[in-house]
Parts: C-alpha cells; sequence; structure tokens
C-alpha cells in the first residue's frame, strides 16, 4: 500500500509536467526544491519532535557551500554540489552537538541565535558572499555533461529526482528501527531512553540527516534557479518549512510536498486578487490550525487513509 | 427560475455550505491560474501592451512601492492618453515580490508564462533584482530595473536586464567626492550599514575622495539590526572634518537625534544619502540636528526656485505637491529622489518599442537592440529629472545627481553634478553576448 503511495506520488509528478502549463512547470519545479527542504524539516519536527527555528541555517550552508566554490574557485557544478552537502552536513552536526544540550524552549532560541549569527556573518563577509545582495551563478556554470540546467525540463527533472531521492530516503528511513525510535523520542523521550535507546545519539543524527537534507534543498536551489543570497539566512526563511510541514501534516511522507505546494499557490494565487493577500494566507493558516490542527496529510489519515505513512 | 427557488427551499447543511464554497472557490481559482488569454481572442495590433510591474508592496521596500506603483500608473496614463505605444493601449500588469529574491523570481515567471507580458520592469532593491534577472535572462523577458545599484553595469547579469532610467550606485558616489573635497574638508569618517549597500558606499567613495585629494579617516560599519548609535560615535576621531552617512535604515530618527545628542553644536559637516529618509518628512522632530547638512537627491523633492516645466508636469501627474508630500495627504511623502526613475524608464520601453516596430514577444531581441542604440536623452517631459546619456554597452543610465543643503526643514539646492563627473570605465559589454 504504502509502496503504491509513493510510486503513485512519484509518478504524478512526473506526468505533471506533460500536462500543466509552462508557469506551473516552473512553479512545481521550484516546489520540488523547496519540498526537500520541508522533508528535512519534517524529519526533525514530524518525527523526532524537535522543534528548530533556525534551519535557514542549514539551507544556506548548502546554497554558499555550492555557489561560492563555483563563484570563487571554479570548480564544477558536481564537485560544488558534494561540497554544498558536506558544508550543510558539517554545520547541522555542530549545531546539532551543541544545541542538543538544549530541549525544548531553549532548543528553540539556541538554534534560531544560531541561524540569526550565521545570517549576520554571510553580511559581515560580504566582499565573498556579497551579503544580502548576494550573486548569479551564470548560465555557463550551471552546465553538467552538456546538459544545461537553466533550461525548464532539465531543472525541472533535476528537482524531481532530487526530491524523489529526499522523499524515498525518508520514507524508508522511518521504516527502520531508527525511524521508529525517533517516533519513539517524539512520543516520550524519558521512555525511549528508559528502554535503552541512546537518545541523544539518534536526535543528533536526525539533526544531521535534516540539516543535510535541508542543505541538498539550498545547493539546488541555487543551482537550478542561479541565485545566492543572504536572505535565505534570514528568519523568515527558519520559519517557513515550518509553516509549510504544519500546514501539509508534520509527522506524513506527503505532507512536506502538499505543505510547500499549498503555501505556494495561497500565496501566488490570492495575489492575483488583493494586495493583502499575507492576511488571506494568514486566515487559510488560521483556519487550517483550528479546523486541521493535523495538516492536511495529517487530517487525509485521520479522516480516509488510516494507513498514510 | 424554478432553480433559484428550489435553492430556497433546500435546508443548507454545513456539507453543503461546504461544497458550494469549495465548488466556488474553484471556479475563482481557475480563473486566476489559466492564462490571460481573454485578450488575445481580438488582434494582436490592438491588443494591449503588457508590462509587469513587479512592485514592493510589502516587505523592507513598501513605502518605495507605493510611490513606484503610483508614478509608473501616472507613466502609463500618460502614455495611453497620448495614443499609447504604436497605437495599442499599455496596461501595467502588477504583481507583490514581498522585496523577496526568491518571490521576485517566482512573479516574473508569472510574466513571462501566465500574464503573457511583454516586458518586465519597476523592481527597486538589488538582492530583488539580482535574485530575478537570472530568470529573465532564461525567460527572455526583458527585465527594466529601477534599482539604483551596480550589479548591472557591474557586468553580473544579462542581456535582457537593463536600467536605463536611473543612475546606479557607484556613478552617485564617485560624482559627490569632487563637491565634498572641494567644499566640506578632506577628512572624512564614514558611517555605512555594514551590508552590500554600505559597502558600496565605502569601497567606491573611499577611492574617489582619495582621488580628489581628500582622507578617509575611520570607516564605521553600523550592523543592520543596530538599533542604537551611541556607542559608535567614539570611534569618530575629533580631527574629523565631514560626516558621511549613508542609509542607516529605519532607525534613523534615533541615529540623527543621538548625533545631535554626542555633538550638540560643535559637530563637523555632514553629508548624507537621502535613501534612509525618503519618505520620512525632513521637518519632522528629531531632525533638526541635520538643519545646514548636505544630501544626495536623486531628484530634488522640495520644487526648486529654477525649477524645469519637465518637473512641474511631472510632478503634478504622479500627485505630488511643493514639499514633495502626496497632494491629497501632506503627511504621506514621496521617495522622490528615486520613483522618477519608473517614469523614465517607461517611456524609454514606449520609445524602444516605437524605434523597434515590436510587435510582440518575438521583437524582444530587436526592442533590446534599440534601447542599447539610446544614448542621449535630453531633459524633457520624458525625462524630467534632467538629461542622461545612456551606455548601451553596459546597460546603464548616467545623470545629473543633486546636492542640496537642509535648511529650515526644507531641502535646498546647493550643486548639481554634470553627467561626466558620474562616468567610470565600462566594466561589461552586453551587446556581446547572444540573444
Amino acid at each position: 500500500m504504502t509502496k503504491s503511495l509513493h510510486i503513485s506520488v512519484l509518478t504524478s509528478l512526473v506526468l505533471l509536467f506533460f500536462v500543466v502549463s509552462d508557469y506551473h512547470d516552473g512553479n512545481l519545479a521550484r516546489i520540488m526544491v523547496l519540498a526537500i527542504y520541508a522533508v528535512g524539516y519534517n524529519l526533525l519536527f514530524g518525527y523526532t519532535g524537535l522543534l528548530s527555528l533556525g534551519h535557514a541555517l542549514f539551507f544556506a550552508a548548502g546554497m554558499y557551500g555550492l555557489a561560492l566554490p563555483i563563484q570563487h574557485l571554479g570548480v564544477s557544478p558536481i564537485e560544488a554540489f558534494a561540497m554544498g552537502l558536506a558544508s550543510a552536513a558539517t554545520v547541522s552536526l555542530v549545531i546539532g552537538f551543541l544545541a542538543l544540550r538544549t530541549t525544548g524552549a531553549a532548543f528553540m532560541i539556541v538554534t534560531l541565535m544560531f541561524a540569526q549569527a550565521g545570517f549576520l556573518a554571510l553580511l559581515y563577509f560580504g566582499q565573498w558572499t556579497r551579503g544580502d545582495e548576494g550573486f548569479v551563478i551564470q548560465q555557463a556554470d550551471r552546465i553538467i555533461a552538456g546538459i544545461d540546467f537553466s533550461q525548464s525540463t532539465e531543472r525541472y527533472f533535476a528537482a524531481f529526482v532530487l526530491f524523489a531521492v529526499a522523499y524515498l530516503l525518508i520514507a524508508w528511513l522511518i521504516s527502520t528501527p531508527f525511524g521508529k525510535c525517533l517516533i519513539a523520542i517524539r512520543e516520550n523521550e524519558e521512555r525511549a531512553q528508559m528502554l535503552g535507546y541512546d537518545v541523544h545519539r539518534h536526535k543528533l543524527l536526525a539533526m544531521l540527516v535534516s540539516g543535510t537534507l535541508s542543505g541538498a534543498s539550498g545547493a539546488a536551489y541555487a543551482f537550478l534557479f542561479g541565485y545566492a543570497g543572504a536572505t535565505f539566512a534570514s528568519v523568515q526563511y527558519s520559519i517557513l518549512p515550518l509553516l509549510w510541514v504544519l500546514l501539509g501534516g508534520a509527522g506524513t511522507t506527503i505532507g512536506p510536498l502538499i505543505g510547500t505546494a499549498f503555501a505556494f499557490y495561497l500565496i501566488d494565487i490570492s495575489s492575483h486578487f488583493t494586495t493583502a493577500h499575507l492576511l488571506v494566507v494568514g486566515l487559510a493558516i488560521v483556519l487550517l490550525t483550528l479546523f486541521a490542527p493535523q495538516g492536511l496529510a495529517g487530517e487525509i489519515r485521520n479522516r480516509l487513509i488510516s494507513w498514510l505513512p | 427560475m424554478s432553480k433559484t427557488i428550489n435553492l430556497h427551499h433546500q435546508s443548507w447543511s454545513r456539507r453543503k455550505a461546504i461544497k458550494t464554497i469549495a465548488g466556488a472557490s474553484a471556479a475563482v481559482t481557475a480563473s486566476a491560474t489559466i492564462p490571460d488569454v481573454m485578450g488575445y481572442a481580438q488582434s494582436q495590433s490592438s491588443a494591449p501592451i503588457r508590462i509587469g510591474f513587479q512592485v514592493h508592496r510589502t516587505g523592507i521596500g513598501a513605502a518605495y512601492g507605493r510611490w513606484y506603483d503610483r508614478t509608473s500608473q501616472a507613466a502609463v496614463k500618460r502614455i495611453n492618453d497620448s495614443g499609447g505605444i504604436n497605437g495599442r493601449p499599455v496596461e501595467l500588469v502588477a504583481e507583490d515580490d514581498g522585496t523577496d529574491p526568491k518571490r521576485g523570481a517566482e512573479v516574473l515567471e508569472k510574466f513571462a508564462t501566465q500574464k503573457n507580458c511583454d516586458v518586465a520592469f519597476g523592481t527597486l532593491f538589488s538582492h530583488v533584482v539580482i535574485g530575478s534577472a537570472p530568470r529573465a535572462g532564461e525567460l527572455k523577458l526583458p527585465y527594466f530595473v529601477v534599482s539604483e545599484g551596480h550589479h548591472v553595469a557591474s557586468g553580473i547579469l544579462n542581456r535582457y536586464t537593463l536600467q536605463p532610467g536611473i543612475t546606479d550606485v557607484k556613478s552617485q558616489v564617485e560624482a559627490m567626492a569632487p563637491f565634498i573635497a572641494e567644499n566640506l574638508g578632506k577628512k572624512v569618517a564614514m558611517v555605512f550599514p555594514d551590508f552590500a549597500f554600505g559597502h558600496d558606499h565605502r569601497d567606491y567613495f573611499s577611492a574617489a575622495f582619495e582621488k580628489n585629494g581628500g582622507k578617509i579617516n575611520a570607516l564605521i560599519a553600523i550592523p543592520p539590526t543596530e538599533t542604537s548609535f551611541t556607542k559608535y560615535f567614539p570611534k569618530i576621531p575629533q580631527d574629523t572634518e565631514i560626516l558621511y552617512h549613508v542609509m542607516v535604515g529605519p532607525a534613523v530618527l534615533t541615529f540623527v537625534k543621538e548625533l545631535g545628542e554626542f555633538f550638540g553644536s560643535r559637530r563637523p559637516e555632514m553629508f548624507g544619502f537621502i535613501d534612509s529618509l525618503e519618505a520620512v518628512d525632513i521637518a519632522s522632530p528629531g531632525l533638526e540636528f541635520l538643519d545646514g547638512t548636505y544630501m544626495w537627491e536623486g531628484n530634488p523633492r522640495y520644487v526648486q526656485s529654477n525649477q524645469s516645466s519637465h518637473d512641474k508636469l511631472y510632478r503634478q501627474a504622479v500627485g505630488v505637491d511643493s514639499n514633495g508630500a502626496s497632494i491629497s495627504d501632506s503627511k504621506d511623502v514621496s521617495t522622490y529622489a528615486h520613483m522618477f526613475g519608473c517614469w523614465e524608464t517607461l517611456n524609454i520601453i514606449k520609445a524602444g518599442m516605437e524605434d523597434s516596430g515590436y510587435r510582440g514577444p518575438e521583437d524582444r531581441a530587436k526592442l533590446i537592440e534599440a534601447v542599447e542604440a539610446m544614448s542621449a536623452m535630453p531633459l524633457s517631459d520624458d525625462h524630467p529629472q534632467g538629461s542622461k546619456i545612456f551606455n548601451g554597452k553596459t546597460h546603464q543610465t548616467f545623470g545629473h545627481q543633486y546636492i542640496t543643503r537642509v535648511s529650515e526643514g526644507k531641502l535646498v539646492l546647493a550643486h548639481t553634478t554634470s553627467i561626466e563627473d558620474t562616468f567610470y570605465p565600462d566594466e561589461v559589454d552586453y551587446t556581446t553576448q547572444s540573444f
């Protein structure tokens, strides 16, 4: 059942490319890239029960881990992508090591502070990062083996492959004993500890995977859309994955994709009708929180498909 | 008719109500997501020219965005009143970018692939321009920015991105150096925000000022999150002759007030950029300390004694009074130093489309070539800020800069630079890039 669902989701994303207009193709590519960020966030928040307010730091670590070597060292995109992943993994491991000494509200504040420090560091080292303005990754630097990833088809399928890897990785991970232990920690950390699980190690590994996936999203965004800027390290971009996961359904595999798409089109469509589109977005969030507190996928699981992973 | 009567007899359960709302929402949503093809049912020759306007309605650029919007609406009205472009009416398709580079790129995509816009236009904040420009190049959508950033002329963008209606920060800053060195003093302490815009001032002004025989005796960077500035003032050396300040941000009133408390009546000469004080009444309580200091303005906010007929027409069309505020609300102060760029850019788009015989998106390359071929832009109703020289290779315009002095709560013109003062060597030739 679960396998069929995953295959259906991924097949639908492939088919959508051929069905919808160019505009929605572009949007879907963007949504899939950002959904990787939400998938990563969901592992820590939705499955492990750790609410981070500093994930923009990991997103930016991946983004700049890819963009700076391309810009200043002229490395190839594949090497740069590996550097982006390594950068996000290192940062998430270090921040995890420090921040996981705290819990609850303190964990939120510590992660927020680290992210803010990262944001200010990007501004401070403007000579290399171009700070808030950011910089462009030129089209010539976005070609791998003759494939130009600035073109819509190539970009769409690159986004799809990356999303599929992230999606299936998390779907597999939560079915393993490691994933079950994360859920146990979310449900009752003391009990998991009492049962003999190394809770700190599990949380640190969850942070590592979550941060690295967030960084993969940042690196993919920079590479596929040709821009890296400090805005992506700002507090707003730490809040967004939380919002997407809450809207889509925390602790569900499909929730991050649904939430990212829902938030994207909510802004896109409401801005068509009113300049007060943020009010519409706010209202929708309040209504969802009131009537679907477990997010869209969470409600589907509660009401229709109880086996939804 | 019978259906209507029947409906009145139906009992409205919550489920039915939700279904109805869902149906209506779907219909409304569909109307928003289906490309705007209705207007294209008619022949292209009479269809409107659609200009996608990337406007900062929300986010940090909202005050600028409000006035960029008013200026652009006024410019489009004037163009339409005089017959449109190539006989076709012009339609402004505005969309909020949230002053965010991610949303900016998405909006640009919407203009090109959903809204059937011929060109995109209007962006101010540099990070939105730089985040959006790659998509403009990929979508082959001419993108006319009104940003004053050096990003276009620096060569990091692409052939589809142009800045023909407003000068860039590098030329503005470099043109200030001779005036300051000759009239205000030789030793400058610079107070600037510790991000890219401030760094541009630091680097370009320092180099230009030293070339003019001056000396920078302190560089004081203010972190962007700062709300109080007193602790930075002791870093200003005692022999400072001029304090150069720029864009300290929303806390500018605190900055000026604390500066006044620190220096009292024995302040050095002061020179600042108007950017932080755009949309702020210069006669606001707390700004008295600025009296007698000098400001850069892209276009003088207050009506000057030598006001041209062109500024008069422009000011009236946009709805700005002689003090630079809205004619309907004297407290609603404009962003006069920058917003002329929208007016002038729209007139350049019109001229470019007419020169190239623009008919539709297939002529976008011709439009860019026509704009690249432009050079002198004389002072006129189309260019009320002043005459300009456009550099087709760098896609950047150069023009006069204005230095005003704060006097009794107003800004009085003290000096107008020549266009030549703003020149610097080309850093790119976009015309060598293919379409």
